[in-house]
């Protein structure tokens, strides 16, 4: 039958239909519908960790005990399993093992965009690159046989454009479930020195067998056209060339890691120009260029940055583009922001009234980065907020200022890896107050369930943390509880955070309104009241908007009843008593 | 067939992606290919959305290029200004007429273009605005306005608004099928 699916779906679909039997990631835009889907399909056993070196090590163990298993996470996430991927390429596999890989070309929802490529090659392990969802539906049969033959883990990337875009999918025949037996094999799987050794020189001999398969694969595939212009290609810039050029002749690589030099010689010599069309990094250039190869078109026409398209393509290769258009300048922008009715909105406007230095982490909250709240001043990545404030009260307190540095984490990011820091914060005596937003979900990716709502994958019952007693079982002495919905009592409560010397956490426990859906009396505006101050505009919620002046008076406050959530904030902000609960 | 671009827009929770999904269905069951594609992850946070479907005997890319959309729907009249160059020359557009701020008109940073529907029509002549807050409303449910959007442009497909309909009873929830409905029809007649 067919179907209309995405690339992350179809991922999930082809999992339960390949005899998969384990599951684990962490949640990452473009990635997280693939998990979320193999629960929905209830066919496979699939769970949350807690970040993506638990969810490798898991599939890791569940592939040593003999069961077919993936992993998924984001491009970054894969930065956070990289220790346990470069040794994993050593173990090998027992039962075969894939790590499914979105990367986000153009950060669409990312704080980079790294090429994973380059950790196939790093890890010198196969790598399939899919340029459509039947194609991520098919290449995960084809990546656990590669996985099984080879003794090797397998990558399977993808990108925003191939895990969200829809296409038709034809299911195949489903292969049966077979668990194999779990071996005590202490040479394989214990990676001492002279283990280690002995795995080195089987990755180099692995890499080379990996090379001649890659010659002969159908994964790689020359389609001849017009020889004027040859590409070679894969993913989904495959897709875009063949817009570009339906008549060219391609060289589409589905095994993008190790690379077929025969093949590409071969190629290389049919056509008169020869182009690489590549996202990102110039990664089959380099090593294509390495072999001795004239290449014609390459990174020095088609960006580094960003994803491509049909016309990038055709500019690159000489053409004029398809069509050219431009956008209307000067329109208003329209950011993401917090939702209405969200209590980070209540947080954000005070820190950015006491205007301290926030260290921020990777969440919704990233957003107070933002004007009008501009109350943000780091980001760097999952669970750095508590650990990089440590490090800046650290040399305050050497330089001698008296300014104490404030991390502002979520729940999801705390347990991924804010933990540690919070640990580090308290034994190395740090001096940093650390606010946890914890609104039970995984609120950036789309509500996903961790630790802290008490629910697995399944939406089942589990075992809750409670956070509170986390933090101080790490050695935090002083912790308290925010409500971030009362602007009085947070500024109050950060304000004695602050002046407290030593470690000091707060923790907003107001559930996400989005993930459970909360619905308050609207607010509205008392206009004989309102003096157009506009102070309740800081708290920067799109319910709010300015009226058109009336005989050239100032402009009045009006709230959007279809929108507002009735959290209240931008009532607390009005001097005037002007806003208040709709009647 | 040559490709059919449709251009879907809007402000993150509107339903754009539903939306899009029903048109994507809709053409999977007149036996066409297709490939729908949009960006979410930040989509539900109040930004600006843009969804692309094609239709066609084959289709590669999954993106829009700018100039080549037959259809463009706009939920919202500013996100109909900020992607009417994705139209091609004589390309239709339809568009929600109640306007959404966005966060930096909300905190007096930018003002909302007074002049929308004039600087619409002005890019695009003949496009069609219509109330579809008023009509999902109307059909019982304020948020059935991606059905309104759908309607409006139903007869414009190159699918039969019959196979449209099927496909919206098959995506809505039991009880959302009579609203879901109605209105797609309020959508098709406005």
């Amino acid at each position: 039958m067919k179907k209309i699916i995405s690339g992350n779906e179809a991922i999930a679909l082809s999992f339960g239909d390949s005899g998969g039997v384990f599951a684990s990631g962490y949640p990452g835009t473009p990635s997280t519908e693939t998990l979320e889907e193999v629960a929905r399909l209830g066919v496979v056993y699939c769970e949350w960790a807690p970040n993506e070196k638990v969810a490798l090590e898991s599939a890791i163990g569940a592939s040593i005990a003999g069961g077919r298993t993936l992993a998924t996470m984001k491009h970054v996430g894969v930065n956070v399993a990289a220790d346990a991927l470069l040794t994993l390429n050593h173990t090998g596999v027992n039962a075969g093992l894939i790590l499914m890989v979105a990367d986000d070309p153009g950060m669409h929802s990312s704080q980079n965009e790294q090429d994973s490529r380059n950790y196939a090659k790093f890890a010198k392990i196969p790598m399939l690159d899919p340029a459509n969802s039947q194609e991520s539906y098919d290449f995960v049969r084809d990546g656990f046989e590669i996985s099984e033959q080879f003794d090797t883990p397998v990558m399977l990337r993808t990108t925003t454009r191939i895990s969200h875009a829809k296409g038709v999918v034809i299911q195949k025949e489903k292969i049966a479930q077979k668990i194999g037996p779990w071996v005590k094999d202490v040479p394989k799987y214990v990676m001492l020195p002279n283990y280690g050794k002995i795995k080195h020189v089987e990755i180099e001999a692995r890499l080379l067998k990996l090379q001649e398969f890659a010659e002969t694969t159908p994964l790689n595939r020359i389609e001849m056209g017009d020889k004027a212009l040859g590409i070679i290609t894969s993913g989904v810039a495959y897709q875009h060339v063949k817009e570009a050029y339906p008549n060219a002749s391609i060289l589409k690589l589905g095994l993008v890691h190790p690379l077929p030099e025969r093949k590409i010689r071969a190629f290389a010599g049919m056509v008169e120009r020869l182009m690489i069309v590549e996202e990102l990094d110039a990664i089959f250039e380099e090593q294509i260029r390495a072999m001795g190869i004239r290449v014609d078109i390459g990174k020095d026409k088609i960006p580094l940055c960003g994803e491509v398209n049909a016309d990038i393509i055709r500019a690159a290769a000489g053409d004029p583009p398809g069509a050219v258009t431009a956008p209307i300048a000067a329109l208003p922008q329209r950011p993401p922001i917090f939702c209405p009715g969200c209590a980070h909105r209540g947080l954000f406007t005070i820190l950015s009234k006491l205007k301290v230095f926030v260290s921020g982490d990777i969440g919704c909250y990233t957003l107070g980065a933002l004007p009008p709240m501009s109350a943000m001043h780091s980001t760097i990545c999952m669970g750095a907020s508590i650990s990089a404030a440590h490090g800046m009260a650290k040399v305050n307190e050497i330089a001698g200022r008296k300014e104490k540095p404030v991390a502002v984490i979520g729940d999801s990011t705390f347990f991924h890896s804010g933990m540690t820091g919070l640990l580090s914060l308290a034994y190395n005596k740090g001096n940093a107050l650390v606010i946890i937003m914890d609104n039970r979900t995984t609120g950036m990716t789309g509500g996903q369930e961790n630790p802290g709502s008490g629910l697995d994958l399944q939406g089942q019952m589990s075992q809750q943390v409670d956070i509170v007693a986390l933090v101080k079982v790490l050695g935090i002495e002083n912790v308290a509880e925010l409500n971030a919905y009362n602007l009085e009592e947070t500024e109050a409560a950060i304000k004695k955070g602050l002046e407290t010397p030593g470690p000091y956490v707060l923790v907003d426990k107001n559930p996400c309104i989005l993930r459970y859906r909360i619905r308050n009396p609207v607010f509205s505006v008392d206009l004989e009241k309102c003096t157009g101050c506009r102070a309740c505009l800081k708290a920067a919620c799109v319910s709010l908007g300015l009226k058109p002046a009336v005989d050239g008076k100032r402009q009045k406050v009006q709230i959007d009843p279809n929108i507002c959530d009735g959290c209240g904030v931008c009532g607390q902000l009005c001097k005037f008593d002007a806003i208040a609960v709709a009647r | 067939m040559d490709i059919f671009n449709i251009v879907i827009t809007g402000v993150g929770g509107q339903g754009v992606l539903l939306a899009s999904k029903v048109l994507a269905e809709s053409a999977l069951a007149s036996g066409m290919d297709v490939k729908q594609n949009e960006v979410h992850g930040m989509a539900q946070r109040g930004g600006s959305v843009i969804s692309f479907v094609r239709i066609g005997t084959e289709v590669f890319s999954p993106v829009v290029i700018p100039g080549t959309a037959d259809i463009l729907i706009s939920f919202e009249p500013l996100e109909a200004l900020r992607y009417v160059h994705y139209l091609k020359p004589g390309g239709m557009l339809v568009y929600n007429k109640v306007t959404i701020n966005p966060s930096t008109v909300a905190t007096g940073s930018a003002v909302y273009p007074a002049d929308v529907e004039e600087q619409i029509e002005h890019a695009c002549p003949g496009a069609r605005g219509i109330d579809a807050l008023a009509i999902a409303k109307e059909a019982g449910n304020a948020k059935a306005v991606n059905m309104v959007m759908v309607g409006a442009v139903m007869k414009k497909l190159p699918i039969n608004a019959d196979v449209v309909e099927g496909v919206v009873r098959t995506v809505s929830k039991e009880k959302g099928i009579d609203v879901n409905l109605r209105a797609l029809n309020g959508g098709a007649v406005a």
